[in-house]
């Protein structure tokens, strides 16, 4: 498998308002849906959260551009907060409401925001992973040099999607840069039960393409791999797999016990990755670097959670969609 | 006009797109090296692009091009391979646009051939538009001439949503005049292939020309048929039928596909809701049992409403009586064991 060098770490070029701007993504995501998961009492539906992924999801996304495209899944609001989406319509459609980032028709699994490039998250686990390769297709095609970024999770890795994607990418090569959210388990079941290979990255031979593991909470580490990967998708080298090594510290999903099966993992594993918590250690970096200082931080995590309240106030005073729309939306 | 086949007509509606539209390009397997070769050199590997065998891969790859801007025209091969893409087509293709409030457009236009009572069999052989007319956010195109293919399909590149084109095997080799310039037949819109009064016949595919069949023979019989193709069945042309039942006061659907949950069903219920106080004879419904296609060319021949079987189902709706309704009904034109 690939490895980056050091001489390849593109972070290394990174200024300090980008280096900012990620950490505001990732208390962006992370206050949004820890303030999210506290509204279960007044949401309905399924919500999965990815606090404990922030690194890998920001690090990939600030290592495209705004005009790239983005495909997710059900772990979806991640995503989009990468790719610098607004909160407010993002809470709105966790409420349903007209003003929502898909006007309540879509909820927290079916995220999109065209505009930002996202081009939808998913409730069917590996099923946007073809998509995200006709989006590099159609870059191709149009003669652009746009390339997607496709974030899939380890449980995706074994579903037939995964591999006829990795292939026709290959053959094609087409810029998609295919990243594995590895956060060890598919619902409650460990990796080590489903899957033939520890590093997924190991699948990238059997596709002729590289296969990169990165250390999923380290955000630069994960930035460097993916800005590896987009060089070489922008000069038509084709597709890369990486794979993110990381960990939800929350359950499958924030919603209704009756899915929550509380003894599939100890809580000596989740206290041992919380002790590599991702902001805590780019904040450290940032700091020890002298790029950051505490009081700054703690001004942008005010800052954060502000614009997170601002969020919910948004969402809970916006109008419901009115039932005679109903059939809008569905055909053009 | 020149007289070209259905298939011919199909590929020019293609190939004028693509001549029109850089975005139109083609997609699946052996596309180069078969019906498109003739064209392969002036549009090239790239926009004639053969595929691996792999269904979900590349009609997802085919929404993710329709959603960033291109507009693909998948080549299915046959129907049943659509299963292998099932979740493309119907969580994705489908979906969408609704799912994600009006944000997506998923112009792509996927051809799939509909190859019943050839001997190949159950993995082969489906007609599969009663299972995705269940699908809101697809339209779903069944042309019957080659005008009407030619024109359905441009109408269909043109159009911003998923369209599922399915054709009839039987009808490829069938000629007929087809003029040289793009044309558009709208969708939603019936052709009444045949006026009269005493009867309405709508029939899907290659059921069509077979009404038209057991309609001559009727004529002699002075029994007057109105023959209604409907062309397209998601829009369905609902006032085309409603207005002809309400006219003639008599209704068989003719539809190769098993009548469970049909769109022969759904006729049925619509004239049911809309026509109810005309109906002068209980709607028939012709189709296929609800079996799957037999290999056997014995069994498989019973399988399908034939020219016999149509003219028998609109005499038994003729003779029909409310005093005798029973004795006056024929029983539709299959062996009792599959009944």
């Amino acid at each position: 498998m690939t490895r980056i060098t050091d001489s390849k770490r593109a972070s290394r070029d990174l200024n300090v308002d980008q280096h900012r701007e990620m950490l505001r993504r990732m208390l962006r995501i992370r206050l949004f849906e820890e303030r999210a998961a506290s509204l279960r009492s007044r949401l309905v539906g399924a919500m999965h959260n990815s606090v404990g992924q922030e690194a890998e999801i920001v690090g990939a996304c600030m290592a495209v551009r705004d005009d790239d495209y983005m495909t997710g899944n059900h772990r979806s609001h991640g995503h989009p907060i990468g790719k610098g989406v607004a909160l407010a319509p993002l809470m709105a459609e966790l409420f349903g409401k007209q003003t929502g980032l898909c006007h309540g028709r879509g909820g927290s699994m079916h995220l999109a925001a065209f505009s930002a490039g996202s081009l939808g998250e998913s409730g069917i686990v590996g099923s946007l992973m073809p998509v995200a390769v006709g989006a590099g297709l159609s870059s191709r095609l149009r003669g652009t040099d746009q390339v997607c970024l496709c974030f899939f999770g380890d449980g995706a890795a074994n579903c037939g999607p995964f591999h006829e994607s990795l292939n026709l990418a290959a053959i094609w090569g087409l810029p998609v840069i295919f990243l594995c959210e590895n956060n060890g388990y598919a619902l409650f079941t460990p990796q080590t039960r489903t899957t033939s290979v520890i590093d997924i990255a190991k699948r990238a031979c059997a596709y002729n393409i590289p296969g990169v593991v990165a250390d999923g909470q380290d955000v630069l580490a994960v930035y460097d791999c993916v800005a590896a990967a987009v060089a070489r998708a922008r000069s038509g080298e084709g597709p890369t797999l990486i794979e993110a090594k990381t960990y939800r510290y929350c359950e499958h999903q924030e919603f209704g016990e009756e899915f929550q099966a509380p003894r599939y993992r100890s809580e000596a594993e989740v206290a041992a990755w919380r002790k590599r918590d991702p902001i805590e250690l780019f904040v450290n970096d940032l700091i020890g670097r002298a790029l950051l200082s505490r009081a700054e931080v703690e001004q942008m995590r005010a800052a954060v959670e502000a614009e997170v309240e601002g969020a919910v106030v948004f969402a809970d005073s916006s109008a419901v969609p009115e039932p005679d729309a109903l059939m809008e939306y569905l055909y053009c | 006009m020149p007289q070209i086949t259905y298939l011919e007509a199909a590929k020019s509606a293609i190939v004028a797109a693509m001549r029109r539209d850089p975005h139109v390009f083609v997609m699946g397997e052996d596309v180069q090296g078969f019906y498109y070769s003739d064209v392969l050199q002036e549009f090239g590997p790239e926009r004639i692009r053969d595929t691996p065998i792999s269904e979900a891969g590349f009609i997802g790859a085919g929404i993710g091009a329709a959603l960033t801007g291109m507009r693909p025209v998948i080549e299915a091969a046959f129907s049943t391979f659509l299963y292998s893409a099932m979740d493309q087509i119907v969580n994705q293709a489908a979906k969408s646009r609704y799912m994600f409030g009006g944000q997506a457009s998923v112009p792509i236009v996927v051809r799939s051939s509909v190859a019943y009572g050839a001997g190949l069999a159950a993995h082969h052989s489906d007609r599969p538009w009663g299972i995705f007319a269940q699908i809101p956010g697809l339209k779903i195109i069944v042309p019957t001439t080659p005008y009407d293919i030619k024109g359905l399909l441009k109408t269909a590149i043109d159009d911003n949503n998923p369209v599922l084109c399915f054709e009839d095997a039987a009808l490829g080799e069938v000629s007929g005049e087809v003029p040289d310039h793009e044309y558009q037949v709208p969708f939603g819109a019936a052709d009444t292939k045949r006026v009269g009064s005493d009867v309405t016949v709508v029939a899907i595919a290659g059921c069509v020309d077979r009404s038209l069949q057991a309609a001559r023979v009727l004529e002699h019989e002075s029994i007057s048929v109105e023959v209604i193709d409907p062309r397209t069945l998601v829009p369905l042309d609902r006032g085309a039928i409603v207005q002809s039942v309400r006219k003639t006061g008599r209704l068989v659907v003719v539809d190769p596909a098993p009548g469970m949950c049909s769109v022969a069903s759904e006729i049925a219920a619509l004239v049911s809701e809309e026509a109810f106080a005309y109906l002068r004879a209980p709607v028939q419904r012709l189709t296929a049992p609800d079996v799957p296609v037999p290999f056997s060319p014995q069994l498989e021949g019973v399988m399908y409403p034939t020219a016999e079987g149509i003219a028998a189902a609109v005499r038994a709706t003729c003779n029909y009586s409310r005093r005798n309704p029973t004795a006056a009904c024929a029983p539709a034109p299959l062996p009792a064991a599959l009944r």
